[in-house]
Protein backbone atom coordinates (compact mmCIF):
# COMPACT_ATOMS: atom_id res chain seq x y z
CA UNK A 1 0.00 0.00 0.00
CA UNK A 2 2.83 2.49 1.17
CA UNK A 3 4.55 1.56 -2.22
CA UNK A 4 1.45 2.04 -4.42
CA UNK A 5 1.06 5.29 -2.96
CA UNK A 6 4.80 6.39 -3.37
CA UNK A 7 4.89 5.04 -7.15
CA UNK A 8 1.62 7.16 -7.65
CA UNK A 9 2.73 10.04 -5.88
CA UNK A 10 5.78 9.92 -8.30
CA UNK A 11 4.23 9.45 -11.61
CA UNK A 12 2.38 13.29 -11.00
CA UNK A 13 5.36 14.72 -11.00
CA UNK A 14 6.13 14.55 -14.48
CA UNK A 15 2.48 15.38 -15.83
CA UNK A 16 2.50 18.52 -13.21
CA UNK A 17 5.58 19.44 -14.67
CA UNK A 18 4.60 19.24 -18.23
CA UNK A 19 1.15 20.87 -17.53
CA UNK A 20 3.47 23.92 -16.23
CA UNK A 21 5.51 23.92 -19.40
CA UNK A 22 1.86 24.27 -21.35
CA UNK A 23 0.41 27.22 -19.58
CA UNK A 24 3.61 28.93 -19.18
CA UNK A 25 4.39 28.20 -23.02
CA UNK A 26 0.89 28.93 -24.41
CA UNK A 27 1.43 32.93 -23.35
CA UNK A 28 4.50 33.12 -24.79
CA UNK A 29 2.72 31.53 -28.63
CA UNK A 30 1.39 35.10 -28.39
CA UNK A 31 2.74 37.06 -30.76
CA UNK A 32 4.38 40.12 -29.73
CA UNK A 33 6.57 40.89 -26.72
CA UNK A 34 4.93 38.96 -23.35
CA UNK A 35 5.52 41.74 -21.23
CA UNK A 36 3.72 44.13 -23.31
CA UNK A 37 0.84 41.02 -23.42
CA UNK A 38 0.76 40.85 -19.63
CA UNK A 39 0.18 43.93 -19.04
CA UNK A 40 -1.95 44.97 -21.62
CA UNK A 41 -2.10 47.86 -24.44
CA UNK A 42 -2.17 50.63 -21.76
CA UNK A 43 1.22 49.86 -19.89
CA UNK A 44 3.62 52.42 -19.66
CA UNK A 45 7.44 51.73 -20.20
CA UNK A 46 8.53 51.74 -16.84
CA UNK A 47 6.34 49.15 -15.90
CA UNK A 48 6.93 47.25 -18.79
CA UNK A 49 10.46 47.46 -18.08
CA UNK A 50 10.04 46.05 -14.94
CA UNK A 51 8.21 43.00 -15.50
CA UNK A 52 10.60 42.27 -18.26
CA UNK A 53 13.39 42.14 -15.25
CA UNK A 54 11.46 40.15 -13.03
CA UNK A 55 10.25 37.53 -15.74
CA UNK A 56 13.90 37.83 -17.15
CA UNK A 57 13.02 38.05 -20.97
CA UNK A 58 16.55 39.04 -21.66
CA UNK A 59 17.81 35.89 -20.20
CA UNK A 60 17.14 32.18 -21.73
CA UNK A 61 13.65 29.92 -22.45
CA UNK A 62 14.87 27.55 -19.64
CA UNK A 63 15.34 30.59 -17.26
CA UNK A 64 12.31 31.93 -17.79
CA UNK A 65 10.13 29.12 -17.00
CA UNK A 66 12.36 28.32 -13.69
CA UNK A 67 11.72 31.98 -12.88
CA UNK A 68 8.14 31.49 -13.39
CA UNK A 69 7.26 28.57 -12.27
CA UNK A 70 9.20 29.10 -8.70
CA UNK A 71 6.68 32.39 -8.58
CA UNK A 72 4.48 30.03 -9.55
CA UNK A 73 5.03 27.17 -6.54
CA UNK A 74 5.07 30.26 -4.20
CA UNK A 75 1.69 31.34 -4.85
CA UNK A 76 2.44 34.13 -7.07
CA UNK A 77 0.69 34.44 -10.20
CA UNK A 78 1.25 37.90 -11.45
CA UNK A 79 -1.29 40.18 -11.41
CA UNK A 80 -4.64 41.39 -13.23
CA UNK A 81 -4.40 43.53 -16.56
CA UNK A 82 -8.03 44.44 -15.47
CA UNK A 83 -8.38 44.91 -11.69
CA UNK A 84 -4.59 44.76 -10.92
CA UNK A 85 -5.70 42.19 -8.24
CA UNK A 86 -3.26 39.89 -7.49
CA UNK A 87 -4.15 36.46 -9.63
CA UNK A 88 -4.34 33.80 -6.74
CA UNK A 89 -6.70 36.03 -4.74
CA UNK A 90 -9.13 35.88 -7.56
CA UNK A 91 -8.53 32.47 -8.40
CA UNK A 92 -9.34 31.37 -4.76
CA UNK A 93 -12.34 33.64 -3.95
CA UNK A 94 -13.93 32.69 -7.54
CA UNK A 95 -13.23 28.84 -6.71
CA UNK A 96 -15.06 28.58 -3.70
CA UNK A 97 -18.49 28.65 -5.02
CA UNK A 98 -17.41 26.55 -7.72
CA UNK A 99 -16.40 24.23 -5.48
CA UNK A 100 -19.55 24.63 -3.84
CA UNK A 101 -21.61 24.08 -6.70
CA UNK A 102 -19.60 21.44 -8.32
CA UNK A 103 -19.11 18.95 -4.85
CA UNK A 104 -22.71 19.34 -4.26
CA UNK A 105 -24.11 18.43 -7.79
CA UNK A 106 -21.04 15.62 -7.93
CA UNK A 107 -22.33 13.65 -4.97
CA UNK A 108 -25.80 13.88 -5.58
CA UNK A 109 -25.59 12.78 -8.97
CA UNK A 110 -23.21 9.97 -7.58
CA UNK A 111 -26.12 8.89 -5.41
CA UNK A 112 -28.69 9.09 -7.82
CA UNK A 113 -26.61 6.80 -10.08
CA UNK A 114 -25.61 4.26 -8.13
CA UNK A 115 -29.01 3.90 -6.82
CA UNK A 116 -30.58 4.05 -10.74
CA UNK A 117 -27.48 2.16 -11.77
CA UNK A 118 -27.68 -0.81 -9.41
CA UNK A 119 -31.40 -1.02 -9.88
CA UNK A 120 -31.60 -1.53 -13.28
CA UNK A 121 -28.75 -3.77 -13.62
CA UNK A 122 -30.72 -5.80 -10.53
CA UNK A 123 -34.00 -5.74 -12.50
CA UNK A 124 -32.33 -6.43 -16.22
CA UNK A 125 -34.46 -5.83 -19.12
CA UNK A 126 -37.29 -4.81 -16.84
CA UNK A 127 -39.42 -2.10 -17.64
CA UNK A 128 -37.48 -0.01 -14.77
CA UNK A 129 -34.03 -1.05 -16.40
CA UNK A 130 -35.60 0.17 -19.96
CA UNK A 131 -36.51 3.33 -18.21
CA UNK A 132 -33.10 4.27 -16.59
CA UNK A 133 -31.27 3.35 -19.08
CA UNK A 134 -33.20 5.90 -21.57
CA UNK A 135 -33.50 8.59 -19.20
CA UNK A 136 -30.28 8.34 -19.25
CA UNK A 137 -29.36 8.49 -22.61
CA UNK A 138 -31.67 11.50 -22.99
CA UNK A 139 -30.04 13.03 -20.08
CA UNK A 140 -26.68 12.79 -22.10
CA UNK A 141 -27.96 14.34 -25.13
CA UNK A 142 -29.27 17.62 -23.38
CA UNK A 143 -26.52 20.32 -23.60
CA UNK A 144 -26.70 21.72 -19.62
CA UNK A 145 -26.89 25.21 -20.77
CA UNK A 146 -29.97 24.59 -22.61
CA UNK A 147 -31.32 22.14 -19.53
CA UNK A 148 -30.52 25.62 -17.52
CA UNK A 149 -32.47 27.99 -19.53
CA UNK A 150 -35.13 25.86 -19.55
CA UNK A 151 -34.94 24.99 -15.62
CA UNK A 152 -34.72 28.74 -15.87
CA UNK A 153 -37.78 29.36 -18.20
CA UNK A 154 -39.79 27.06 -15.41
CA UNK A 155 -38.96 27.75 -12.53
CA UNK A 156 -37.46 31.12 -12.43
CA UNK A 157 -40.30 33.20 -14.73
CA UNK A 158 -43.12 30.92 -15.33
CA UNK A 159 -43.54 29.69 -11.89
CA UNK A 160 -41.69 32.80 -10.14
CA UNK A 161 -40.80 30.12 -7.39
CA UNK A 162 -36.38 31.22 -7.69
CA UNK A 163 -34.30 34.18 -8.78
CA UNK A 164 -33.83 34.35 -12.53
CA UNK A 165 -30.31 36.67 -11.83
CA UNK A 166 -27.63 37.62 -9.65
CA UNK A 167 -25.94 35.73 -6.61
CA UNK A 168 -25.36 36.67 -3.05
CA UNK A 169 -22.22 35.50 -1.59
CA UNK A 170 -22.53 33.02 1.50
CA UNK A 171 -20.75 35.83 3.51
CA UNK A 172 -23.75 38.02 3.21
CA UNK A 173 -26.25 35.42 4.09
CA UNK A 174 -26.15 31.42 3.68
CA UNK A 175 -29.98 30.90 3.02
CA UNK A 176 -30.18 33.14 0.29
CA UNK A 177 -27.26 31.85 -1.74
CA UNK A 178 -28.81 28.76 -1.31
CA UNK A 179 -31.98 30.22 -2.98
CA UNK A 180 -29.65 30.95 -5.92
CA UNK A 181 -27.78 27.83 -6.17
CA UNK A 182 -31.13 25.32 -6.75
CA UNK A 183 -31.05 25.74 -10.04
CA UNK A 184 -27.13 25.44 -11.06
CA UNK A 185 -26.82 22.08 -8.84
CA UNK A 186 -30.21 20.76 -10.07
CA UNK A 187 -28.95 21.19 -13.81
CA UNK A 188 -25.50 19.81 -13.16
CA UNK A 189 -27.08 17.06 -10.85
CA UNK A 190 -29.32 16.13 -13.85
CA UNK A 191 -26.63 16.43 -16.56
CA UNK A 192 -23.77 14.76 -14.33
CA UNK A 193 -25.77 11.60 -13.63
CA UNK A 194 -26.45 10.16 -16.99
CA UNK A 195 -23.28 8.63 -17.77
CA UNK A 196 -22.83 7.65 -14.20
CA UNK A 197 -25.69 5.61 -14.37
CA UNK A 198 -25.13 3.92 -17.20
CA UNK A 199 -21.36 3.17 -15.66
CA UNK A 200 -22.55 1.98 -12.73
CA UNK A 201 -25.13 -0.10 -14.37
CA UNK A 202 -23.05 -1.28 -16.38
CA UNK A 203 -20.30 -3.08 -14.26
CA UNK A 204 -22.73 -3.79 -11.94
CA UNK A 205 -24.35 -6.49 -14.75
CA UNK A 206 -20.87 -7.48 -14.97
CA UNK A 207 -20.53 -8.04 -11.23
CA UNK A 208 -24.31 -9.81 -10.90
CA UNK A 209 -22.73 -12.72 -13.24
CA UNK A 210 -20.01 -13.43 -10.88
CA UNK A 211 -20.22 -16.36 -8.42
CA UNK A 212 -19.35 -14.72 -5.45
CA UNK A 213 -22.68 -13.56 -5.93
CA UNK A 214 -24.72 -16.57 -6.43
CA UNK A 215 -22.70 -17.83 -3.81
CA UNK A 216 -24.04 -14.82 -1.55
CA UNK A 217 -27.36 -15.53 -2.45
CA UNK A 218 -27.34 -19.80 -2.33
CA UNK A 219 -26.17 -18.91 1.27
CA UNK A 220 -29.55 -17.63 1.41
CA UNK A 221 -28.82 -13.70 1.91
CA UNK A 222 -32.05 -11.30 1.34
CA UNK A 223 -31.44 -9.60 -2.06
CA UNK A 224 -30.81 -6.11 -0.19
CA UNK A 225 -27.39 -7.52 1.69
CA UNK A 226 -26.59 -9.36 -1.65
CA UNK A 227 -26.69 -5.58 -3.29
CA UNK A 228 -25.10 -3.48 -0.20
CA UNK A 229 -22.71 -6.14 0.55
CA UNK A 230 -21.55 -7.63 -2.59
CA UNK A 231 -22.34 -6.07 -5.86
CA UNK A 232 -21.62 -2.61 -4.70
CA UNK A 233 -18.60 -2.12 -3.61
CA UNK A 234 -16.88 -4.50 -6.51
CA UNK A 235 -19.11 -2.09 -9.24
CA UNK A 236 -18.29 1.43 -7.48
CA UNK A 237 -14.64 0.71 -8.44
CA UNK A 238 -15.32 1.95 -12.38
CA UNK A 239 -17.61 4.56 -11.30
CA UNK A 240 -15.36 6.52 -8.64
CA UNK A 241 -13.12 6.75 -11.34
CA UNK A 242 -15.33 8.13 -13.35
CA UNK A 243 -16.87 10.27 -10.51
CA UNK A 244 -13.23 11.78 -9.98
CA UNK A 245 -12.43 12.46 -13.46
CA UNK A 246 -15.72 14.26 -13.63
CA UNK A 247 -14.95 16.19 -9.95
CA UNK A 248 -11.60 17.11 -11.49
CA UNK A 249 -12.86 18.87 -15.06
CA UNK A 250 -15.73 20.26 -13.12
CA UNK A 251 -13.90 21.99 -10.42
CA UNK A 252 -11.87 23.97 -13.04
CA UNK A 253 -14.74 25.59 -13.80
CA UNK A 254 -18.44 25.31 -15.21
CA UNK A 255 -18.35 28.20 -17.17
CA UNK A 256 -21.80 27.30 -19.30
CA UNK A 257 -23.23 26.35 -16.22
CA UNK A 258 -21.88 29.70 -14.55
CA UNK A 259 -22.75 31.90 -17.81
CA UNK A 260 -26.31 31.04 -18.18
CA UNK A 261 -27.19 31.65 -13.84
CA UNK A 262 -25.18 34.52 -14.02
CA UNK A 263 -22.67 33.06 -10.95
CA UNK A 264 -19.28 34.80 -10.43
CA UNK A 265 -17.58 31.14 -9.79
CA UNK A 266 -13.89 30.26 -11.93
CA UNK A 267 -15.47 29.44 -15.27
CA UNK A 268 -16.59 32.64 -15.98
CA UNK A 269 -13.20 34.56 -14.84
CA UNK A 270 -11.62 32.36 -16.70
CA UNK A 271 -14.17 33.12 -19.91
CA UNK A 272 -14.29 37.04 -18.89
CA UNK A 273 -10.33 36.95 -18.81
CA UNK A 274 -10.42 35.99 -22.14
CA UNK A 275 -12.87 38.14 -23.63
CA UNK A 276 -11.07 40.91 -21.85
CA UNK A 277 -7.24 39.59 -22.87
CA UNK A 278 -6.43 39.34 -19.08
CA UNK A 279 -3.75 36.77 -19.83
CA UNK A 280 -2.16 36.83 -16.21
CA UNK A 281 -5.44 35.34 -14.42
CA UNK A 282 -6.01 33.12 -18.05
CA UNK A 283 -2.62 31.28 -17.66
CA UNK A 284 -3.11 31.00 -13.86
CA UNK A 285 -6.86 29.44 -14.06
CA UNK A 286 -5.40 26.98 -16.43
CA UNK A 287 -2.43 26.03 -14.06
CA UNK A 288 -4.75 25.99 -11.43
CA UNK A 289 -7.27 23.97 -12.86
CA UNK A 290 -5.20 21.20 -14.23
CA UNK A 291 -3.07 20.89 -10.65
CA UNK A 292 -6.91 20.46 -9.51
CA UNK A 293 -7.24 18.04 -12.12
CA UNK A 294 -4.26 15.96 -11.31
CA UNK A 295 -4.84 15.98 -7.49
CA UNK A 296 -8.43 14.49 -7.50
CA UNK A 297 -7.06 12.25 -9.55
CA UNK A 298 -4.43 11.70 -7.45
CA UNK A 299 -6.95 10.90 -4.47
CA UNK A 300 -9.18 8.93 -6.65
CA UNK A 301 -6.17 6.25 -7.12
CA UNK A 302 -5.43 6.28 -3.60
CA UNK A 303 -8.87 5.53 -2.81
CA UNK A 304 -8.99 2.80 -5.37
CA UNK A 305 -7.34 -0.04 -3.52
CA UNK A 306 -10.38 0.30 -0.74
CA UNK A 307 -12.82 -0.62 -2.99
CA UNK A 308 -10.73 -3.24 -5.28
CA UNK A 309 -7.60 -4.39 -3.12
CA UNK A 310 -6.29 -6.19 -6.31
CA UNK A 311 -5.42 -2.77 -7.39
CA UNK A 312 -2.36 -2.48 -4.90
CA UNK A 313 -0.69 -5.65 -6.08
CA UNK A 314 -0.33 -4.92 -9.35
CA UNK B 1 -35.32 -12.36 -23.17
CA UNK B 2 -32.00 -12.79 -25.55
CA UNK B 3 -34.92 -11.93 -28.36
CA UNK B 4 -36.50 -8.89 -26.05
CA UNK B 5 -32.98 -6.99 -26.10
CA UNK B 6 -32.37 -7.74 -30.21
CA UNK B 7 -35.22 -5.48 -30.92
CA UNK B 8 -34.76 -2.78 -28.00
CA UNK B 9 -31.05 -3.19 -29.59
CA UNK B 10 -32.56 -2.76 -32.95
CA UNK B 11 -34.77 0.25 -32.46
CA UNK B 12 -32.29 2.08 -30.74
CA UNK B 13 -30.26 1.65 -33.88
CA UNK B 14 -33.25 2.96 -36.15
CA UNK B 15 -33.59 5.90 -33.23
CA UNK B 16 -30.62 6.90 -33.69
CA UNK B 17 -30.03 6.30 -38.24
CA UNK B 18 -33.60 8.01 -38.61
CA UNK B 19 -32.28 11.30 -36.13
CA UNK B 20 -29.15 11.28 -38.01
CA UNK B 21 -30.75 11.09 -40.95
CA UNK B 22 -33.07 13.94 -40.60
CA UNK B 23 -30.04 16.30 -39.62
CA UNK B 24 -28.21 15.18 -42.90
CA UNK B 25 -30.96 15.44 -44.93
CA UNK B 26 -31.95 19.12 -43.27
CA UNK B 27 -28.47 19.75 -44.20
CA UNK B 28 -28.66 18.66 -47.82
CA UNK B 29 -32.48 20.74 -48.22
CA UNK B 30 -30.59 23.94 -46.48
CA UNK B 31 -27.83 23.89 -49.64
CA UNK B 32 -30.61 24.13 -51.98
CA UNK B 33 -33.24 25.86 -49.92
CA UNK B 34 -34.12 28.23 -46.74
CA UNK B 35 -37.79 29.92 -46.29
CA UNK B 36 -35.95 32.80 -46.03
CA UNK B 37 -32.72 34.13 -46.34
CA UNK B 38 -30.73 33.33 -42.93
CA UNK B 39 -29.26 36.49 -42.11
CA UNK B 40 -31.97 39.15 -43.80
CA UNK B 41 -32.91 41.34 -41.45
CA UNK B 42 -36.43 42.56 -41.31
CA UNK B 43 -37.00 44.94 -38.17
CA UNK B 44 -41.00 44.79 -39.43
CA UNK B 45 -41.53 41.37 -37.98
CA UNK B 46 -38.70 41.17 -34.95
CA UNK B 47 -39.55 38.11 -32.09
CA UNK B 48 -42.59 37.06 -34.09
CA UNK B 49 -44.06 34.02 -32.51
CA UNK B 50 -44.37 30.61 -34.22
CA UNK B 51 -46.93 31.02 -37.24
CA UNK B 52 -47.61 29.47 -40.52
CA UNK B 53 -45.28 32.01 -42.62
CA UNK B 54 -42.32 31.70 -39.73
CA UNK B 55 -42.59 27.84 -38.24
CA UNK B 56 -40.39 28.41 -35.35
CA UNK B 57 -40.96 32.11 -34.98
CA UNK B 58 -38.64 34.84 -36.00
CA UNK B 59 -35.71 36.46 -33.52
CA UNK B 60 -34.97 40.06 -32.24
CA UNK B 61 -33.58 41.32 -36.00
CA UNK B 62 -36.75 39.68 -37.38
CA UNK B 63 -34.54 36.58 -39.13
CA UNK B 64 -36.57 33.49 -39.53
CA UNK B 65 -35.06 31.26 -37.14
CA UNK B 66 -36.09 27.87 -39.15
CA UNK B 67 -33.90 29.18 -41.88
CA UNK B 68 -31.21 30.25 -39.04
CA UNK B 69 -31.55 26.52 -37.68
CA UNK B 70 -31.23 24.79 -40.97
CA UNK B 71 -27.85 27.08 -41.73
CA UNK B 72 -26.58 26.31 -38.03
CA UNK B 73 -27.09 22.80 -38.76
CA UNK B 74 -24.56 22.91 -41.62
CA UNK B 75 -21.96 25.02 -39.55
CA UNK B 76 -22.30 22.84 -36.05
CA UNK B 77 -21.76 20.23 -38.56
CA UNK B 78 -19.17 21.04 -40.91
CA UNK B 79 -17.04 21.89 -37.52
CA UNK B 80 -17.34 19.04 -35.81
CA UNK B 81 -16.90 16.93 -38.76
CA UNK B 82 -13.40 18.96 -39.70
CA UNK B 83 -12.30 18.37 -35.75
CA UNK B 84 -13.38 14.56 -35.97
CA UNK B 85 -10.96 14.24 -38.78
CA UNK B 86 -7.98 15.78 -37.80
CA UNK B 87 -7.81 14.69 -34.25
CA UNK B 88 -8.66 11.36 -35.45
CA UNK B 89 -5.83 11.49 -38.05
CA UNK B 90 -3.75 12.98 -36.11
CA UNK B 91 -4.48 11.06 -33.45
CA UNK B 92 -4.18 7.89 -34.65
CA UNK B 93 -1.37 8.04 -36.36
CA UNK B 94 0.59 9.07 -33.07
CA UNK B 95 -1.10 6.45 -31.30
CA UNK B 96 -0.06 3.97 -33.65
CA UNK B 97 3.85 5.22 -32.82
CA UNK B 98 3.42 5.65 -29.59
CA UNK B 99 1.70 1.30 -29.74
CA UNK B 100 4.06 0.18 -31.80
CA UNK B 101 7.61 1.60 -31.19
CA UNK B 102 7.00 1.42 -27.39
CA UNK B 103 10.12 2.20 -25.02
CA UNK B 104 11.35 5.94 -24.81
CA UNK B 105 8.46 7.25 -27.74
CA UNK B 106 5.82 5.64 -26.29
CA UNK B 107 6.50 7.23 -22.53
CA UNK B 108 7.43 10.60 -23.47
CA UNK B 109 4.20 10.73 -25.79
CA UNK B 110 2.02 9.13 -23.14
CA UNK B 111 3.34 11.87 -20.41
CA UNK B 112 2.41 14.67 -22.55
CA UNK B 113 -1.05 13.26 -23.33
CA UNK B 114 -1.98 12.90 -19.34
CA UNK B 115 -0.52 16.43 -19.05
CA UNK B 116 -2.83 17.61 -22.01
CA UNK B 117 -6.26 15.44 -20.67
CA UNK B 118 -5.13 17.18 -17.03
CA UNK B 119 -6.94 20.49 -18.55
CA UNK B 120 -10.43 20.35 -18.83
CA UNK B 121 -11.43 20.08 -22.58
CA UNK B 122 -13.49 23.18 -22.40
CA UNK B 123 -11.04 25.20 -20.92
CA UNK B 124 -8.37 24.03 -22.95
CA UNK B 125 -10.07 25.14 -26.63
CA UNK B 126 -11.03 28.22 -24.40
CA UNK B 127 -7.44 29.59 -23.70
CA UNK B 128 -6.67 28.32 -27.11
CA UNK B 129 -8.90 30.14 -28.99
CA UNK B 130 -7.69 33.08 -26.95
CA UNK B 131 -4.32 32.30 -28.05
CA UNK B 132 -4.92 31.61 -31.75
CA UNK B 133 -8.10 34.52 -31.97
CA UNK B 134 -11.72 34.04 -32.52
CA UNK B 135 -12.12 32.07 -36.12
CA UNK B 136 -13.67 29.18 -37.72
CA UNK B 137 -10.56 27.34 -38.32
CA UNK B 138 -9.06 28.50 -34.97
CA UNK B 139 -12.05 26.41 -33.01
CA UNK B 140 -11.51 23.39 -35.25
CA UNK B 141 -7.50 23.65 -34.32
CA UNK B 142 -8.55 23.95 -30.50
CA UNK B 143 -11.10 21.24 -30.05
CA UNK B 144 -8.79 19.02 -31.61
CA UNK B 145 -6.00 19.45 -29.90
CA UNK B 146 -8.25 19.10 -26.87
CA UNK B 147 -9.91 16.12 -27.82
CA UNK B 148 -6.67 14.22 -29.82
CA UNK B 149 -5.17 13.03 -26.46
CA UNK B 150 -8.36 10.32 -26.18
CA UNK B 151 -7.70 9.37 -29.26
CA UNK B 152 -4.31 8.84 -29.14
CA UNK B 153 -4.83 6.34 -25.92
CA UNK B 154 -7.74 4.16 -27.40
CA UNK B 155 -5.71 4.01 -30.36
CA UNK B 156 -2.48 2.99 -28.06
CA UNK B 157 -4.02 0.69 -26.26
CA UNK B 158 -5.65 -1.21 -29.66
CA UNK B 159 -1.81 -1.11 -31.51
CA UNK B 160 -0.58 -3.16 -27.62
CA UNK B 161 -2.88 -5.86 -28.55
CA UNK B 162 -2.46 -5.56 -32.39
CA UNK B 163 1.34 -5.77 -32.10
CA UNK B 164 1.34 -9.03 -30.55
CA UNK B 165 -0.53 -10.55 -33.69
CA UNK B 166 1.01 -12.98 -35.81
CA UNK B 167 0.57 -11.05 -39.25
CA UNK B 168 2.25 -8.17 -37.62
CA UNK B 169 5.13 -10.53 -36.80
CA UNK B 170 4.95 -12.14 -40.12
CA UNK B 171 5.54 -8.64 -41.97
CA UNK B 172 8.43 -8.02 -39.46
CA UNK B 173 9.83 -11.56 -40.41
CA UNK B 174 9.57 -10.85 -44.52
CA UNK B 175 12.04 -8.06 -43.76
CA UNK B 176 9.33 -5.24 -44.24
CA UNK B 177 10.44 -1.91 -42.84
CA UNK B 178 8.75 -0.66 -39.48
CA UNK B 179 6.94 1.99 -41.08
CA UNK B 180 5.40 -0.37 -43.64
CA UNK B 181 4.40 -2.66 -40.77
CA UNK B 182 2.79 0.40 -38.93
CA UNK B 183 0.58 1.63 -42.19
CA UNK B 184 -0.11 -1.10 -43.32
CA UNK B 185 -1.01 -3.67 -41.23
CA UNK B 186 -1.14 -1.92 -38.00
CA UNK B 187 -3.07 1.11 -38.43
CA UNK B 188 -6.04 -0.48 -40.90
CA UNK B 189 -6.43 -2.77 -37.67
CA UNK B 190 -7.37 -0.11 -35.12
CA UNK B 191 -10.18 0.83 -37.14
CA UNK B 192 -13.27 -0.47 -35.65
CA UNK B 193 -12.30 1.10 -32.06
CA UNK B 194 -11.73 4.14 -33.73
CA UNK B 195 -14.92 4.16 -35.66
CA UNK B 196 -16.86 3.48 -32.20
CA UNK B 197 -14.93 6.94 -30.81
CA UNK B 198 -15.54 9.04 -33.59
CA UNK B 199 -18.83 8.63 -33.48
CA UNK B 200 -19.18 9.46 -30.21
CA UNK B 201 -16.56 11.79 -30.46
CA UNK B 202 -18.77 13.54 -33.35
CA UNK B 203 -21.62 14.03 -30.62
CA UNK B 204 -19.44 15.61 -28.00
CA UNK B 205 -17.89 18.18 -30.59
CA UNK B 206 -21.19 19.28 -31.43
CA UNK B 207 -22.08 20.01 -27.88
CA UNK B 208 -18.23 21.65 -26.74
CA UNK B 209 -18.44 23.90 -29.90
CA UNK B 210 -22.17 25.14 -29.25
CA UNK B 211 -20.92 25.83 -25.47
CA UNK B 212 -17.81 27.92 -27.32
CA UNK B 213 -20.65 29.65 -28.66
CA UNK B 214 -22.72 30.46 -26.03
CA UNK B 215 -20.04 31.47 -23.98
CA UNK B 216 -19.27 34.16 -27.30
CA UNK B 217 -15.67 32.90 -28.17
CA UNK B 218 -17.57 30.59 -31.01
CA UNK B 219 -18.54 31.27 -34.90
CA UNK B 220 -19.04 35.20 -34.81
CA UNK B 221 -21.55 36.45 -35.96
CA UNK B 222 -24.06 36.99 -37.98
CA UNK B 223 -23.37 33.63 -39.09
CA UNK B 224 -25.78 31.04 -37.11
CA UNK B 225 -24.57 28.23 -35.12
CA UNK B 226 -26.66 26.73 -32.62
CA UNK B 227 -25.04 27.83 -29.84
CA UNK B 228 -24.56 31.31 -30.33
CA UNK B 229 -28.42 31.07 -31.34
CA UNK B 230 -29.00 29.92 -28.01
CA UNK B 231 -26.57 32.10 -26.42
CA UNK B 232 -28.55 35.69 -28.17
CA UNK B 233 -31.72 34.16 -27.49
CA UNK B 234 -31.05 34.48 -23.44
CA UNK B 235 -32.08 37.77 -23.06
CA UNK B 236 -35.32 37.20 -24.71
CA UNK B 237 -36.28 34.27 -22.75
CA UNK B 238 -39.37 36.12 -21.09
CA UNK B 239 -41.48 36.64 -24.08
CA UNK B 240 -39.93 34.52 -26.96
CA UNK B 241 -39.23 31.01 -25.51
CA UNK B 242 -39.27 29.74 -28.75
CA UNK B 243 -35.86 31.57 -29.41
CA UNK B 244 -33.92 28.88 -26.89
CA UNK B 245 -36.62 26.02 -27.23
CA UNK B 246 -35.29 25.68 -30.82
CA UNK B 247 -31.55 25.81 -31.14
CA UNK B 248 -31.97 23.68 -27.98
CA UNK B 249 -34.19 20.85 -29.37
CA UNK B 250 -31.97 20.15 -32.65
CA UNK B 251 -28.71 20.05 -30.54
CA UNK B 252 -30.29 17.55 -28.59
CA UNK B 253 -32.10 15.76 -31.04
CA UNK B 254 -28.58 16.00 -33.06
CA UNK B 255 -26.88 14.48 -29.63
CA UNK B 256 -29.12 11.76 -28.81
CA UNK B 257 -29.08 10.05 -32.60
CA UNK B 258 -25.35 10.29 -32.49
CA UNK B 259 -25.16 8.76 -29.09
CA UNK B 260 -28.00 6.17 -30.20
CA UNK B 261 -26.18 5.41 -33.25
CA UNK B 262 -22.83 5.44 -31.88
CA UNK B 263 -23.95 2.41 -29.33
CA UNK B 264 -25.66 0.62 -32.11
CA UNK B 265 -21.67 0.64 -33.44
CA UNK B 266 -20.09 -0.07 -30.15
CA UNK B 267 -22.51 -2.87 -30.14
CA UNK B 268 -21.54 -4.10 -33.42
CA UNK B 269 -17.84 -4.16 -32.59
CA UNK B 270 -17.69 -5.54 -29.35
CA UNK B 271 -20.66 -8.49 -29.37
CA UNK B 272 -19.67 -9.15 -25.79
CA UNK B 273 -20.87 -5.22 -24.49
CA UNK B 274 -24.30 -6.29 -26.25
CA UNK B 275 -26.96 -3.73 -25.40
CA UNK B 276 -25.43 -1.94 -22.66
Amino acid sequence: MLAYTFKRLLLTLPTLLLVALIVFFMIRLIPGDPAQVLLGEGADQASLAALRESLGLDKSLPRQFLTWAGNALQGDLGRSIVSDEPVIALIIDRFQLTAVVVLVAVALATIIAVTAGLIAAWRRDSGIDVAVVGTASLVMAIPSFWLGLILLLVFGLKLGWLPVVGYVPFSESASEAVFYLVLPILTLTIIESGMLTRMMRSSAIDVLQLEYVTHARAKGLAERTVLARHVFPNAFAPTLTLVGLTLGHLLGGIAVTETVFTLPGLGRLMVDSILARDYPVVQGCLLFTAVIYVLVNLIVDLLYPFFDPRVTAQ
Amino acid sequence: MIREFFTQLRLNAILGLFLVGVLLLVIALGLVWTPYDPLAIDLDHTLGQPSWSHWFGTDQFGRDVLSRAMLGARISTMIAVETVVVAVAAGAMLGVIAGFLRGWTDRALMTVTDAVLAFPGMLLALALIAVLGSSRRSIVLALSIAYLPSVLRVVRSAVLSIREREYVEASQVSGDSTLYTMVRHVLPNTLPPVIVLATSMFGWVVLSESALSFLGVGVPPPAPTWGNMLSMARPYMANAAWLSIVPGLCIAATLLGVNLLGDAIRDYFDPRREAR
